[in-house]
C-alpha cells in the first residue's frame, strides 16, 4: 500500500501495523464485509419475496397450490436450518446439472449415478470447467444467496401469513361494500394494512438473517469468517509480516462488527416501527393519536 | 454384513464404543440410519446439559435485570446484549481460540499456604468448551424471556403476597418464580427446541471431532461428501430432529399442564411452537 512498506522486516512498532493492516490480503478481508453486506441486501427482498409468494400460496383456494403453500411455511420447523444451509446448494447444483444434462447431452447412455460418483457430461458442467475463476466464485455465492432466501422464505412466509390473517374482517368487507373485486380488496386494502402486523415478526427475521451470515463459510464462499481464520492463524519468519496466533483477535473483531450491526438495526427498526404505526388501528397508532393531540 | 451387525458396530460409535473405523464404500442405508442416530446422542447431550445448568443462571440474569441497582443491571443487560446480539457461529470460534491460547500446562494458581495447577486443556475439548458456550448463550436468551415474564406478574399477586405478609426470598420462591415460569414457558419451549437445533452447529465451528466422534450432522455431513448425494443423509437428519423436536414439545407439555393445574380450564395457555431460528 504505501512506500514504505516494501520491506517490512525494518519496520517495528505503529508503522509495521499500519503495513501490516493494509497488505493485499487484508484489503481482501476488508472487501469481504462487502461480501456480507451484498447478501443481506440481495437476500432480505428475495427472502420477502418468497415468503409473500408463500403465503398467498398458503391463502390460496386451489387446494394443490394451498398444500404447497402450507408444506413450504411448515418445512423449517423442527428441522434445524443449517442443515437446510448444507443441503440446498448442493442439491440445487446437481439438480441444475442434472437438467442442463439431459437437455445438452441426450444420447449420453450411461446412468448420472455411479456408485458414490454424480457424473454428467463436460456440456452439462456448472460453471463450464474452462470458465474463469471470478464465475465459479460467483456461481457458489449465488447459490449461497437461494439456499438463504429459500430459508429465510418460509420463514417470512410464516410472518406474512399471520400478518394477513391479523388485518381486521371489518376493512375486507368495507372493501366488499365498495364494490371492489377479491383481488383489490387484496391489493388495495390488506396488502398496505398488513406490514405493521408483520413488522415485529419481520424485524426478528432481520436480525436472526444478520446472524445467520457467518454460516457462508460453511457454503465455501471466502466470507469474513475464512478469512478472519486465514489471516489470524500463526505466521512464521518465511511470510512477510511473522505473528503468532491472533485468531483471537480477528473473532474479537468480529464479535464488534456483529454487535454493531444488531445495535443499529435495532435503532433503525425501531423507527420503522413508529412510522409504520401513522394513523393505524392498533394500540401504537392511538397512542401516537393522543400524543400529537 | 447385517443390519444388526452394523447397529452393535456404530450404534454408540460416537462416544467412542464398537468400530473404531467408519465406513469408507458401499454404504447401506442402515449404517447412515445407525450412525446418525449415534451421533444425536451428542446433540441430546449439548442439549440437555445446557438448558439444565442456563435455567438457573438465566433465573439469576432476569431478576438482576429487573434490579434497581444500576450496577447489578447493567452486568445483566450487557451480558444479554453479548449474546444475543452476536452469532452463535462466531462464538463458538471466539470461546475456541480463546481455550486454545489458555497455556497448555495448566494455569499455577498460587494460593498462600500451597500452588494448585489448574488444567485447561479439556477446556478446548467439544463436551466442554460447546457446552460452556452453549449454556451461556441460551442463558442469555432465556434470561431475556424470563425478564419479560417477570415484568408481567399481575400486580394483584404481588399485592395478595404482601396481604399474607410474604416478603423477601419467601415471597420470590411461592409467588413470583412460579408466576414467572408460567408465563414464560411457552416461549421457553420454543429457546429449548431451538437450543437443541443450535447444537448442530458444535463440530462446524472450530471445536475439532476428535477421532471422529461427532455429532448427527457431523455424520450426515460425513456421508454427502462420501457419496456425493444428499439426498439420503441430510432427510435422515431431519427425520431424527422432527422426532427430538415432538419429544421436547410433550416434556414441556406435562411441565406446562403442571404449572398451569391451579388455572380454570380455559385460561390455560397451550404452548403454541413459533419458529425463531438462528442465533
Amino acid at each position: 500500500m504505501f512506500a514504505s512498506c516494501s520491506d517490512p522486516s525494518t519496520l517495528d512498532g505503529f508503522a509495521w501495523l499500519a503495513c501490516y493492516l493494509t497488505s493485499g490480503k487484508h484489503m481482501a478481508f476488508y472487501a469481504s464485509f462487502g461480501t456480507v453486506m451484498l447478501l443481506l441486501l440481495i437476500t432480505a427482498p428475495a427472502a420477502l419475496a418468497f415468503g409473500f409468494g408463500g403465503a398467498m400460496a398458503a391463502r390460496a383456494r386451489l387446494w394443490p397450490v394451498r398444500l404447497i403453500g402450507r408444506a413450504y411455511t411448515a418445512m423449517v420447523r423442527g428441522v434445524p436450518d443449517i442443515i437446510f444451509f448444507l443441503f440446498v446448494p448442493i442439491a440445487l447444483d446437481q439438480a441444475f446439472e442434472w437438467l442442463r444434462h439431459k437437455a445438452k447431452c441426450p444420447d449420453w447412455s450411461e446412468p448420472v449415478r455411479q456408485g458414490s460418483d454424480f457424473v454428467v457430461c463436460a456440456q452439462a458442467k456448472l460453471p463450464l470447467s474452462t470458465s474463469p475463476q471470478w464465475m465459479h466464485e460467483t456461481y457458489g455465492f449465488f447459490l449461497a444467496v437461494l439456499a438463504f432466501a429459500i430459508v429465510f422464505g418460509a420463514f417470512a412466509a410464516n410472518v406474512l401469513f399471520g400478518a394477513m390473517r391479523a388485518v381486521p374482517r371489518a376493512q375486507i368487507e368495507t372493501a366488499e361494500a365498495y364494490g371492489m373485486t377479491q383481488r383489490q380488496a387484496f391489493w388495495r386494502i390488506l396488502v398496505p394494512q398488513m406490514w405493521v402486523y408483520a413488522l415485529p415478526g419481520l424485524s426478528n427475521l432481520w436480525m436472526i438473517l444478520i446472524k445467520a451470515t457467518p454460516l457462508l463459510f460453511l457454503l465455501g464462499v471466502e466470507d469474513i469468517v475464512y478469512w478472519a481464520r486465514e489471516l489470524g492463524g500463526s505466521k512464521t519468519s518465511i511470510y512477510a509480516y511473522p505473528h503468532p496466533d491472533w485468531r483471537l483477535y480477528y473473532f474479537l473483531g468480529l464479535l464488534v462488527f456483529y454487535l454493531g450491526l444488531t445495535k443499529v438495526s435495532e435503532i433503525v427498526l425501531g423507527r420503522v416501527t413508529v412510522r409504520l404505526s401513522h394513523g393505524q388501528a392498533t394500540l401504537a397508532g392511538e397512542a401516537q393519536r393522543k400524543a400529537a393531540r | 454384513m447385517s443390519c444388526v451387525q452394523t447397529i452393535a458396530d456404530y450404534a454408540l460409535r460416537s462416544v467412542g464404543i464398537g468400530e473404531r473405523l467408519l465406513p469408507r464404500s458401499d454404504f447401506t442405508l442402515c449404517e447412515q440410519i445407525t450412525l446418525i442416530g449415534s451421533g444425536l446422542i451428542w446433540n441430546i447431550y449439548f442439549g440437555a446439559f445446557a438448558l439444565l445448568f442456563g435455567f438457573f443462571l438465566a433465573t439469576g440474569v432476569a431478576v438482576a435485570r429487573s434490579s434497581r441497582l444500576w450496577a447489578v443491571r447493567k452486568p445483566a443487560e450487557w451480558f444479554i446484549f453479548l449474546f444475543r446480539g452476536s452469532p452463535l457461529f462466531i462464538q463458538f470460534f471466539l470461546a475456541y481460540e480463546a481455550f486454545v491460547l489458555l497455556p497448555k500446562s495448566g494455569i499455577e494458581i498460587n494460593l498462600i499456604f500451597t500452588e494448585i495447577t489448574a488444567d485447561t486443556r479439556w477446556l478446548t475439548r467439544a463436551w466442554a468448551g460447546a457446552l460452556i458456550v452453549l449454556f451461556l448463550n441460551t442463558a442469555a436468551y432465556s434470561g431475556e424471556i424470563f425478564y419479560g415474564a417477570l415484568r408481567s406478574v399481575p400486580k394483584g399477586d404481588l399485592e395478595a403476597a404482601d396481604a399474607y405478609g410474604l416478603s423477601g426470598l419467601a415471597k420470590f420462591r411461592r409467588v413470583v418464580w412460579p408466576t414467572m415460569l408460567r408465563l414464560a414457558w411457552p416461549a421457553y419451549t420454543n429457546e429449548a427446541i431451538f437450543l437443541f437445533h443450535a447444537t448442530t452447529l458444535v463440530y462446524f465451528s472450530g471445536f475439532p471431532a476428535w477421532q471422529q466422534k461427532g455429532d448427527a450432522l457431523y455424520y450426515a455431513s460425513y456421508f454427502a461428501d462420501k457419496t456425493f448425494n444428499p439426498f439420503i443423509p441430510y432427510p435422515i437428519v431431519a427425520g431424527y430432529f422432527i422426532l427430538l423436536t415432538l419429544v421436547i414439545i410433550t416434556i414441556f407439555g406435562l411441565i406446562n399442564r403442571r404449572l398451569n393445574r391451579h388455572l380454570p380450564q380455559e385460561r390455560r395457555r397451550p404452548i403454541r411452537f413459533r419458529p425463531q431460528v438462528l442465533r
